[in-house]
């Protein structure tokens, strides 16, 4: 076995320049698949957790038939109070729940007492909120950046409508609302902060005290419309997010159907689109390493075999078995995989240790972000067993015909 | 008993549509411990005869014994055992492994056709390439060698695991003369000593005397010349 394989080296070390340039050819689409892999992992990573931390949570509960309203801030699809206990009951209780914020949400005019701009309003517990997106406080550009998210009667402004209004931090606002039996509802605030805006909805909404939000809407009873729910660890998104919605489920309505709906924020983001893309686009670039490789070690093999076809009639001839010849050229295909493979992944390591020394900094929409890319081993791993699997199928027909030459043929062979 | 008997051997090639008939109805019988040429023209035989005796090629009729083996019978992983375990063989073109250096392609046989552990097969490799006069030059690789002293690594490398018979076809065509005579001399000294029974084939008559039996092949058909003993 290790003779074989010695064997199959020297010979790889006999054309050299061949070698180099084949397991060049292979270590290249090995460094563009994990430097793909390793920046769309993090760019995936630092946008969902932006999305899911300053924002959406990473599910949430409505009353059944909000999310498809959400664009009009619906006013009569609230969770009822004991609808949003029996709720809570579920989460409180769930190990895999870190903490939930309840919101009332609502479309309002807002004016600077010279112009007017719509809003749309998130009412919120403070603490909740805070626990449940703890990014939300990383976007606060300009305010008071510690304490409480918003005190009653403030207001946390975008920075798109704060600049469209000359608004800054300290003015007095007005903020109108419509109620849901259609009556107006007018309050000044205070504004305590602005905020930068991030992709996706509610990226562009505005945050008061959730007190305030039921005044402003003469709430009688304590209504939410929006449960956002932060994970302990979201890679069990899908798991808890199954067990939740059952136990969700038995929460009926006078009808007996479900009384409510659990999203997570792939339903929520129209980015989760471009994660799938993303992925895609690794797929893709996956099948064409495995196309590199599969051609590049073929080609080189089958020139192999051609190139000594004498050589493989004298070792036939003095007794090496069909099984050994297969070997040395399954080893030499494999070989040359492997080497152009881990030369690869070395090179990508490097450069992910440059990226982290210099990240990669872009725009995304209008957030400046830093990407630092990481290398998954699953994904190292993956990569080499895959180079390894393929170029070992790409040897095996060359491998085979030097196997079965005949050898007198071979030895004839000029 | 004899080392090899073959009764009445033909060997047809078939090109396209027809059988070309290469040997044409053959009987011989060599002895163990002989020492044998196989002359005749080109074409005529001698690389196809030498094929049969070395288990490479099938003869299309008769039988053929090699050390009471039926050749013909063996399966292609039992010939190539058959030949790992009982045949050497010297080529025209030496046919060394480029890439191994001449200790290495000497302990090939040994390595990969035998798998004897490295200490038993240091030992015979540098006896064997003593017995050839190459053991000083046995780091070399192929291209670093002249003719004779490749020939001479294949000689060792044919001998290495003590076979009962070495084939040679044509050793020493590519050769000057007096280079041919010292291979031939060798491949003698080494039947000597080893009791190792010798058959090549060769074109060149001043060679050709050096053999105790010669066979000749005309046209597919043998005469022998009988032993000089
Ligand atoms: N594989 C083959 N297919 C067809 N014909 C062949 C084949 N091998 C040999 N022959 C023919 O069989 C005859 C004998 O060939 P062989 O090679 O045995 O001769 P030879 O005596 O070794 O000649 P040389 O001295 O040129 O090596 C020749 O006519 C040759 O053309
Ligand atoms: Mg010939």
């Amino acid at each position: 076995m290790i003779a074989t394989l010695k064997l199959s080296a020297r010979n790889l070390l006999r054309y050299r320049r061949r070698t180099l340039l084949t397991a060049g050819l292979i270590t290249l689409g090995v460094v563009a698949l994990l430097i793909f892999v390793a920046s769309a992992g993090a760019f995936k990573q630092t946008m969902v957790g932006e999305i899911t931390d300053s924002m959406l949570g990473h599910l949430q509960v409505h009353r059944k038939g909000y999310q498809a309203a959400t664009d009009n801030s619906p006013l009569n699809l609230n969770l009822q109070p004991n609808a949003v206990s029996k709720v809570e009951d579920f989460l409180k209780a769930n190990p895999d729940v870190a903490a939930y914020s309840k919101r009332v949400k609502m479309g309002a005019m807002f004016s600077n007492y010279a112009e007017t701009s719509a809003i749309r309003l998130n009412g919120i517990e403070p603490e909740a909120e805070d626990t449940t997106v703890p990014a939300l406080r990383n976007r606060i550009l300009d305010g008071e950046k510690i304490g409480p998210l918003v005190k009653e009667g403030e207001l946390l402004l975008p920075t798109l409508l704060a600049r469209g209004l000359k608004v800054k931090v300290g003015d007095s606002v007005v903020l109108v609302v419509t109620n849901a039996s259609g009556s107006v509802n007018a309050r000044p605030f205070t504004v305590r902060g602005i905020l930068d805006q991030v992709t996706g909805p509610g990226g562009r909404d505005g945050y008061i005290h959730i007190k305030d939000a039921r005044e402003l809407l003469r709430m009688e009873k304590p209504e939410v419309m929006e449960i956002a729910v932060r994970l302990k660890n979201i890679n069990m998104l899908e798991r808890v997010q199954q067990g939740l919605a059952t136990q969700l489920d038995t929460i009926r309505n006078k009808e007996d159907k479900p009384a409510t709906e659990l999203h997570s924020w792939k339903e929520l983001s129209p980015f989760a689109t471009i994660v799938k893309m993303i992925d895609m686009m690794t797929l893709f670039i996956r099948v064409m390493l495995i196309a590199i490789v599969l051609v590049s070690v073929m080609n080189v093999m089958l020139m192999a075999v051609y190139e000594r076809i004498r050589e493989i009639g004298t070792l036939a001839a003095i007794g090496t078995r069909p099984g050994k010849i297969m070997g040395i050229f399954l080893g030499e295909g494999l070989l040359l995989g492997l080497v152009g493979a881990v030369a690869g992944v070395a090179i990508s390591y490097a450069l992910v240790a440059i990226f982290h020394v210099w990240p990669i900094s872009f725009t995304f929409g209008r957030n400046a972000l830093a990407l630092v890319p990481v290398l998954a081993t699953g994904e190292v791993l993956l990569v080499l067993g895959l180079a390894i699997l393929v170029s070992a199928l790409a040897s095996l027909q060359p491998a085979w015909r030097a196997a079965n030459m005949d050898p007198v043929t071979a030895l004839r062979h000029v | 008993m004899a080392l090899i008997q073959a009764t009445a051997i033909k060997k047809n090639y078939r090109v396209g549509e027809i059988d070309v008939p290469a040997l044409k109805g053959i009987d011989f019988e060599i002895e163990k411990s002989a020492f044998v040429a196989i002359v005749g023209p080109s074409g005529s035989g001698k690389s196809t005869m030498l094929n049969l005796i070395g288990c490479l090629d099938h003869p299309s009729s008769g039988t053929l014994l090699v050390n009471d083996t039926e050749v013909a019978r063996l399966s292609r992983n039992a010939a190539a055992a058959f030949r790992g375990e009982h045949l050497g063989f010297v080529f025209q073109d030496f046919n060394l492994v480029p890439v191994l250096t001449a200790y290495e392609n000497v302990e090939y046989p040994l390595l990969m056709v035998r798998g004897w552990a490295e200490s038993k097969r240091r030992e015979r490799v540098m006896k064997i390439l003593e017995a050839v006069g190459m053991a000083d030059q046995a780091h070399k690789r192929p291209d670093q060698l002249s003719g004779g002293q490749k020939q001479r690594v294949a000689v060792a490398r044919a001998l290495v695991g003590e076979p009962k018979l070495v084939l040679a076809d044509e050793p020493t065509a590519n050769l000057d003369h007096d280079t041919a005579y010292r291979i031939l001399n060798l491949m003698k000294q080494m039947r000597d000593e080893s009791g190792t029974t010798f058959v090549f084939s060769t074109h060149d008559p001043k060679i050709m005397g050096e053999a105790e039996v010669t066979f000749i092949l005309e046209d597919g058909l043998l005469s022998r010349q009988g032993a000089q003993q």
